[in-house]
């Protein structure tokens, strides 16, 4: 770690999340979804999250949360463990998550008032009804709905304005920490900016501290102070936005960053694509040693007999292969 | 002559809460060997041309108005005989969703299969080899086993390729790829698209490419439609779209994009949300949206307008700029006019 102190809001440790997996009548498999992955996230940024489809980005999320238990490795909030019954729900109030899909993680069936209001209720948050009135108008003029819209069912906004109600409600506690789940990938383009400032917004009104999950890298990138790049389960690199998407070192976040379609025609067609060959294997039967070494271009036999330690190679810069030094 | 041709097309959706203009008088023509993409917002009725083009549009969906030519054969009307002859032979799609175009319950060889006896003369002996060729192609790797196995049994970046394996074995004129890599990671992403672009280079094929990413635009296409609420709003070549955008619908989508060089900025987001087809504003469709709407363009809509010869576009503000600069020519002699 660098000299200089760094006010930490979360820290994870070794965390590893694996789900059984049947593979037969009586024989199971553990899926390692989250493998052995550490860092840190400072309070006050955002820290995007991104990788291929399965690598998994959403159980780390999850995980982080407490909303799965881990199967090994530690989560340190403002400097202390959260573990035990009594520490996960004060945590609760303090972190908490944005899904990607407003249609599908809002309950239909509940007004907009309810929807935003659940967490006050749950975690007893008003003394009388007024002070909850008030406070679920107060959350939705932040996001800016339209204080008439709070006796209206979700099912019968748009996709933008349903996922105000998503932050609506994860607002609702005053939390220190929100992980974002892909909160705009389901969004049109011109909604997905009008929600991109939302969040930038509340985090300097706030004071808020995100972990961005997303798969566009142009969003990450926009959004994002530091990135963290995961495959097959493992974190393969991390390091500050502008460093990784200009001088990416590990392969995989080379072909990567490589392969973002860029938005116009002249770069577009300058781009040295690094395409990789093959598919993403499947995290019940990873490769043995780097997890990326049956699509990287730069693999030796070497690359098959251990796992690459995820390290800092450059102040601040953390990567996990064995070439490192002499791609870099 | 365009390879195709389509003029003034309208589609329309027949539902219990009225009749949803989906389609509003497209027009455009695309030539041999050319990548046209087609962009705009959800529900703008990008599918809708293409399924419109394919005559493949849901029950309720009707072509109401317009003409689209094949090489100089009328499709509408033609009836289902002509377009079984053009459908996956001469005109082929592949769908955003490879999952739900693949049935599940039959193995990916037997689909194969099934597509090119359908379209061609081959027997199925012929047929199963020319599919192990297209598997190839499309860098299918151990092909014939791939043959065997079912959908499921493939990844979604694996099943996408199958899908552009089958939509390419009968050597199509114009390929349509309604999002065809939407839902794929970007790595896939590059694999297919430079694929598309090889194997269109490689048979000569006209591709439709139906996509809201405009950075998947940037890299395939030659020419772009915007479409706006069922119409083109602007269309050009893709240098004319991206570096000299003239309505106003794409100036805020160009706008609105995260790009390398926003990070640490606010974006600018289109104001308000999307239309509603089924109450079409009289004007111009993105007026309440639009932050440089003036009187006119609430009340009338404006005809496509020639930029220079690769580009036209549907907006005042092209006229409000043509007429300023009458004015400043005439402005000595007290002429000109004001549309505010
Ligand atoms: N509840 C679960 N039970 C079993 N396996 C799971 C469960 N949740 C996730 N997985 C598996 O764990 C791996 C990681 O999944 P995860 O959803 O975290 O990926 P992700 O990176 O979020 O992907 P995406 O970009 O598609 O959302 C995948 O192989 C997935 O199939
Ligand atoms: N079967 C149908 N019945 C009624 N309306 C329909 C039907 N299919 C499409 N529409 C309507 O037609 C309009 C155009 O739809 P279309 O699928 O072409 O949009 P699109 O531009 O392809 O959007 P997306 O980017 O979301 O795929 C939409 O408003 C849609 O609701
Ligand atoms: S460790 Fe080897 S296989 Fe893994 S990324 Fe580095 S060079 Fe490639
Ligand atoms: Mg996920
Ligand atoms: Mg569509």
């Amino acid at each position: 770690m660098s000299e200089k102190k760094i006010d930490t809001l979360v820290e994870v440790s070794h965390l590893k999340e694996y789900f059984n997996i049947n593979t037969g009548m009586f024989s199971s498999k553990p899926l390692k979804a989250v493998d052995d992955v550490s860092f840190s996230i400072r309070r006050g940024e955002t820290l995007g999250l991104v990788g291929e489809s399965g690598c998994g980005k959403t159980t780390a999320g999850r995980t982080i949360l407490h909303l799965y238990k881990p199967t090994a490795g530690e989560i340190l909030f403002e400097g202390k463990p959260v573990k035990t019954k009594a520490d996960i729900h004060e945590y609760r109030k303090k972190a908490t998550m944005v899904f990607q899909d407003p249609y599908s993680s809002l309950n239909p069936r509940m007004t907009v008032s309810d929807i935003i209001g659940e967490p006050l209720d749950i975690h007893k948050m008003y003394s009388n009804r007024k002070e909850r009135e008030e406070r679920i108008l107060e959350l939705m003029n932040r996001v800016g709905l339209n204080s008439e819209h709070a006796a209206r069912y979700a099912h019968e906004f748009s996709g933008g304005q349903r996922q105000r109600i998503g932050i609506a409600r994860a607002l609702a506690l005053n939390p220190r920490f929100i992980v974002c789940d892909e909160p705009v990938s389901a969004l049109d383009v011109s909604i997905q900016a009008q929600v991109i400032n939302m969040f930038d917004e509340l985090q300097d009104q706030m004071g808020l501290t995100y972990l961005f999950i997303a798969h566009d890298i142009l969003v990450v990138r926009h959004i994002s102070d530091r990135i963290a790049v995961m495959y097959l389960g493992r974190m393969v690199e991390l390091a500050d936005a502008k460093e990784i998407y200009e001088h990416p070192l590990h392969p995989y976040t080379r072909s990567l960053m490589s392969a973002v379609p860029q938005p116009d025609p002249k770069i577009a067609r300058a781009n040295k694509r690094i395409v990789l060959s093959g598919d993403i294997p499947s995290p019940l039967n990873a490769p043995s040693g780097c997890p990326f070494r049956t699509r990287c271009p730069h693999a030796t036999p070497a690359c098959a007999e251990a796992m690459p330690e995820f390290r800092e190679v450059a102040p601040g810069h953390f990567a996990a292969c064995h070439r490192v030094a002499e791609l870099g | 002559m365009a390879l195709l041709e389509v003029n003034d097309l309208h589609t329309s959706f027949f539902t219990p809460a009225g009749e949803v203009r989906a389609v509003n008088g497209v027009s455009f023509s695309l030539e041999r060997g050319k990548v046209l993409g087609i962009v705009g917002e959800s529900g703008s009725g990008k599918s809708v041309t293409a399924y419109s083009i394919m005559q493949i549009l849901a029950n309720t969906g009707k072509i109401v108005g317009g003409s689209i030519k094949y090489n100089g054969q009328e499709l509408v009307n033609a009836g289902e005989k002509v377009m079984k002859t053009i459908r996956g032979n001469k005109i082929s799609i592949i769908f955003q969703d490879p999952m739900t175009s693949l049935n599940p319950t039959y193995t990916i060889g037997h689909q194969l299969v099934e597509a090119i006896t359908l379209h061609t003369q081959r027997n199925r002996k012929e047929a199963w080899d020319r599919a192990v060729e297209m598997l190839r192609l499309v860098n299918v790797n151990e092909p014939e086993k791939r043959m065997k196995q079912y959908p499921y049994e493939h990844s979604g970046g694996m099943r996408q390729r199958v899908m552009i394996a089958m939509a390419l074995a009968c050597e199509p004129d114009i390929l349509i790829a309604d999002e065809p890599t939407t839902a794929l990671d970007v790595t896939i992403q590059a694999q297919i698209l430079e694929l598309m672009r090889d194997l269109q280079k490689e048979l000569g094929m006209a591709i439709i490419m139906i996509t809201h990413d405009l950075g998947v635009v940037a890299q395939m296409c030659d020419e772009v439609i915007v479409m706006y609420a069922g119409s083109i709003c602007e269309q050009g070549t893709a240098d004319e779209i991206f570096y000299n955008p003239k309505h106003e619908y794409t100036k805020g989508l160009m706008r609105s994009i995260p790009t390398a060089d926003t990070a640490g900025t606010k974006l600018k987001p289109i104001s308000g949300t999307p239309i509603d087809l089924l109450n079409l504003p009289k004007g111009c469709p993105f007026a309440p949206r639009c932050d440089n709407a003036m009187k006119i363009c609430l009340h009338e809509r404006c005809e496509t307008m020639t930029i220079n010869a690769d580009h036209q576009a549907a907006c005042w503000m092209n006229v409000k700029a043509a007429m300023e600069k009458e004015d400043q020519a005439a402005s000595e002699n007290g002429e000109g006019g004001d549309i505010r």
